[in-house]
């Protein structure tokens, strides 16, 4: 008997639901088969913890005396985004403090960014905001220099355009020499170690591939506290190749998220510093996946066995788009330590913490149990394999200069 | 006599060579190994105690460093931050002698300090900068 939104959120308020995280659905539905695991269980839950680069966070911070229509904003020496209005200011993760060395003396430390600004934000520290504007009749104001708290501003939340990547690379360095300074981490010459970058088991979208319950306005844990899914992600491929049991073998979904940053925990939203690349935003994300159906029952049990993901040389088939995946790794054998690659055994990193995504499911199996979470049915599903939607590189097309 | 302890890290292509034994002879030292990690597939990585006159060791130092050998003091102390940790695990295959690894079974960044020989490369590869130096 297929479930109903309605029916689990009737268990939720009564206290009767049974909510399990995805790592102990796997043995239950190994012990009793899907069928059986549908009726006994309600929602599966998920986590996963790792820095996602197009993250943000747009913030009010109310009208100064005088006014000011803000044309160009700094948060801790951060540029943020004023193109929105006149005091409605968005800070990307990844952007860089201004005169930052970058990466002049290569590889650059890139110790501060937007990413340390709104993991400061939500701790409750003061951040500096410095602005400039050219003034107009109703907004006289030319300069503004002041301390602002996210206690005293009238809207600040993260607004994440992409987030929750299904599955993704499994990055190694071909180069016979010479180190490289990836987003994907410090990847030694010659194959000196492999780096990945998913929860596996645990991850939200690995749990439901085909978004059969998520899209707009599905209710999600994110950065501590409850958030909610608005679009699909940027880069959201659902049409990539697949296993048999609907697994994408590379980056596929994504999502789109929005949580109000006062109610969030600066232990679930971390600025970090990519060495020799820049700044980016470590952010925790959950979902509860309710178990409508036998077909859900069986896809949140999916294991790390049976999950690949495609070794990509970031020496020279990444950065010049070159040739496919050196093969496909699964992440029982990425967790154990190391794989095999070239008949070479190669040590394995990680930049998506295990230990978080695990914490994050059972903070969320805890609100579920206590009543105080409830899934909410999406307003539209996203996209999904059968869409046509595909993640297209771009087209370019040269500029002739005009000549007189 | 002066004492000095110094980790060498030896390119793949010096695993082969007897350098440790040729400063023994030529500069007159004495030494202790604390630590070695070399095999034939990666490079290698000697935790030494050296024994001898002042002159003779920086002597010794500075051609092993013509050789072709990285040469480190060990003065340094490397520290976790746990509170900055968030068990991601970019660490551990920077780390070249596993002082920091990840548990098996929790998957948890583990930091054994007594493996540690302060090279400090886990100091910048790390994402949330939880890894300090203490001097």
């Amino acid at each position: 008997m297929p479930k109903t939104y309605q029916e689990i959120n009737e268990k939720i308020k009564s206290g009767q639901v049974v909510v399990v995280s995805a790592e102990e659905m796997i043995g239950i539905v190994e012990e009793d088969g899907a069928a059986k695991a549908a009726e006994q269980v309600d929602v599966v839950t998920t986590g996963t913890f790792g820095p996602m680069c197009s993250s943000g966070a747009f913030l009010n911070t109310g009208h100064a005396n005088p006014r000011i229509k803000i044309l160009k904003a700094w948060l801790n020496d951060v540029p943020a985004y004023a193109g929105l209005a006149a005091v409605d200011l968005y800070i990307g993760a990844t952007e860089m403090t201004e005169h930052d060395p970058l990466n002049i003396d290569h590889p650059g430390d890139f110790r501060y960014g937007g990413g340390h600004v709104i993991e400061e934000l939500i701790a409750g520290q003061d951040v500096r905001l410095r602005a400039t504007a050219h003034g107009t009749d109703c907004y006289p104001g030319k300069e503004l220099e002041t301390w602002i708290n996210i206690a005293d501003l009238n809207e600040c939340f993260l607004c994440n355009p992409r987030n929750a990547y299904q599955n993704y690379n499994v990055a190694v360095n071909l180069d016979s020499e010479r180190d490289i300074y990836t987003y994907m981490g410090v990847l030694k010459a010659d194959l000196g170690n492999v780096n990945y970058c998913s929860a596996g088991q645990l991850s939200p979208l690995l749990n439901d591939p085909y978004y059969r319950t998520i899209g707009i306005g599905t209710r999600i844990f994110l950065g501590g506290a409850e958030g909610y899914v608005f679009w699909q992600g940027t880069q959201h491929n659902p049409t990539v190749a697949r296993t048999e049991q609907g697994v994408p073998k590379g980056g596929a979904g994504t999502l789109s998220v929005v949580g109000d940053m006062k109610q969030m925990s600066a232990e679930w939203v971390v600025g970090v510093s990519m060495y020799g690349y820049g700044v980016s935003l470590q952010v925790g994300l959950g979902t509860a996946i309710p178990v409508l159906d036998e077909e859900m029952a069986r896809f949140t049990a999916i294991k790390d066995e049976d999950i690949v993901a495609p070794v990509t040389d970031y020496s020279r088939s990444y950065p010049y788009s070159e040739g496919g995946p050196l093969g496909h790794v699964n992440y029982k054998e990425l967790k154990s330590g190391q794989i095999t690659v070239d008949d070479r055994e190669v040590p394995t990193g990680s930049l998506s913490s295990y230990p978080k995504a695990r914490e994050i499911a059972e903070i969320l199996k805890d609100w579920i149990e206590t009543g105080h979470f409830l899934l909410s049915e999406p307003a539209e599903l996203l996209p999904s394999a059968d869409s046509g939607l595909t993640f297209k590189p771009l087209r370019e097309r040269p500029v002739q200069s005009e000549v007189i | 006599m002066a004492t000095r302890r110094v980790v060498f890290h030896y390119p793949r292509q010096l695993i082969d060579s007897p350098v440790v034994s040729q400063i023994v002879s030529k500069y007159n030292l004495e030494f202790n190994i604390l630590r070695a990690n070399i095999t034939p597939q990666s490079e290698g990585l000697m935790v030494l105690g050296l024994q001898g006159t002042e002159d003779g060791i920086e002597q010794a130092l500075a051609w092993v460093r013509e050789q072709g050998v990285a040469v480190q003091p060990l003065e340094k102390d490397v520290m976790r931050n746990g509170d900055k940790c968030t068990h991601c695990g970019a660490c551990v295959t920077i780390c070249p002698t596993e002082a920091l690894c990840k548990d098996a079974a929790t998957q948890e960044v583990l930091f054994d300090s007594a493996k540690c020989i302060a090279c400090e490369l886990c100091v910048p590869a790390c994402p949330p900068r939880a890894m300090e130096v203490a001097l």
